[in-house]
C-alpha cells in the first residue's frame, strides 16, 4: 500500500510514464488505484510523429501491469518521508512475524502436554 | 475510495484501446470492472502505416483487461489534426503493415546476425514480441 500512498501524494503533478512497448507519455497524473493504474490529464507523447494514433488523445488510462518506469518530479518526492514509512512497514512486519513464533510455539506446548 | 482511478468517467465516451500486441480498436465504452476488462460498441479496428490508416467494422467487442496497454479518450479538438494522415482501403492498408512488418523482421534477424558474431547471445530478448 506504501506506493499507493505515495502515488497519491503526486496527484497534479507531472509525471513521464515510459510503457513497456517503448511509448512515453508525458502528463498531469489525475488519478492512481489500488492496482496502481494512472489516468494522466493533458498528455503529450515523446516521438509522437511515431505514434500516431496518440494525437487524438489528451486524457488517458494506464493500466498499472504496463508500465516501465515512471519519472517523477524529483522535488516533489519527500524520500525522509517514504524512508519513514518504509522502515515502519519493516518494524510492523517483524513484530508480526514474532507474534506468529510464539504462537507456533505456544500450540506445540500445549499438544505435548496434551 | 479518494483518488479513485476508475473509469466511471470514461462510461459511454468514445475511446482507443491499445492492446498489448499493437493493435487498436476504437469504440463507445459501455461497461468495465476492477481488472479493465471492458465493453465496446460499434468497434472498429484502426491500422496505422505510416502517414496513412484504415478502419474496419467489428461491432461489439469485450476485451479482456491484461491485454489493455492504454485506453485513450478521443478529443475532437485533437481529432481534426489527425485529419491530415491519409485513409486508404482495409486491403492497402493490410498489405503495407505486411510489408512493414517483414522490413522490420529482416532489420531484427540482421541485428542477431551481427550481435552473435561479435559473440553476444541475445536470443532472450528478441523472442519477445509482446509484453
Amino acid at each position: 500500500m506504501l506506493f499507493f500512498s505515495f502515488y497519491k501524494t503526486l496527484v497534479g503533478k507531472e509525471i513521464t510514464v515510459e510503457l513497456k512497448n517503448d511509448l512515453s507519455i508525458t502528463g498531469l497524473l489525475q488519478s492512481v488505484d489500488q492496482f496502481l493504474n494512472i489516468k494522466l490529464k493533458d498528455i503529450k507523447v515523446n516521438e509522437e510523429e511515431k505514434y500516431p494514433y496518440m494525437i487524438s488523445v489528451k486524457n488517458c488510462f494506464i493500466r498499472g501491469s504496463v508500465v516501465r518506469y515512471v519519472h517523477l518530479p524529483a522535488d516533489d518526492v519527500d524520500v525522509e518521508t517514504l524512508q519513514d514509512h518504509s522502515r515502519l512497514e519493516a518494524r510492523e512486519q517483524k513484530k508480526q512475524n514474532k507474534q506468529h513464533i510464539e504462537q507456533q510455539k505456544q500450540q506445540q506446548t500445549q499438544t505435548t502436554a496434551q | 475510495m479518494s483518488g479513485n482511478s476508475g473509469l466511471g468517467d470514461e462510461v459511454d465516451k468514445k475511446l482507443i484501446v491499445v492492446l498489448r500486441d499493437g493493435r487498436k480498436f476504437i469504440g463507445m465504452m459501455r461497461t468495465f470492472d476492477q481488472f479493465a476488462n471492458i465493453v465496446l460498441q460499434d468497434t472498429i479496428e484502426r491500422i496505422y502505416v505510416g502517414d496513412c490508416y484504415s478502419d474496419k467494422n467489428l461491432g461489439v467487442f469485450f476485451i479482456r483487461g491484461d491485454n489493455v496497454v492504454i485506453l485513450g479518450e478521443i478529443d475532437p479538438d485533437r481529432e481534426v489534426q489527425e485529419k491530415k494522415l491519409k485513409k486508404v482501403s482495409w486491403d492497402e492498408i493490410t498489405k503495407a503493415a505486411a510489408l512493414e512488418k517483414q522490413k522490420k523482421e529482416e532489420e531484427e534477424l540482421l541485428k542477431r546476425k551481427i550481435m552473435t558474431e561479435s559473440g553476444l547471445t541475445i536470443d532472450s530478448i528478441l523472442n519477445i514480441d509482446d509484453f
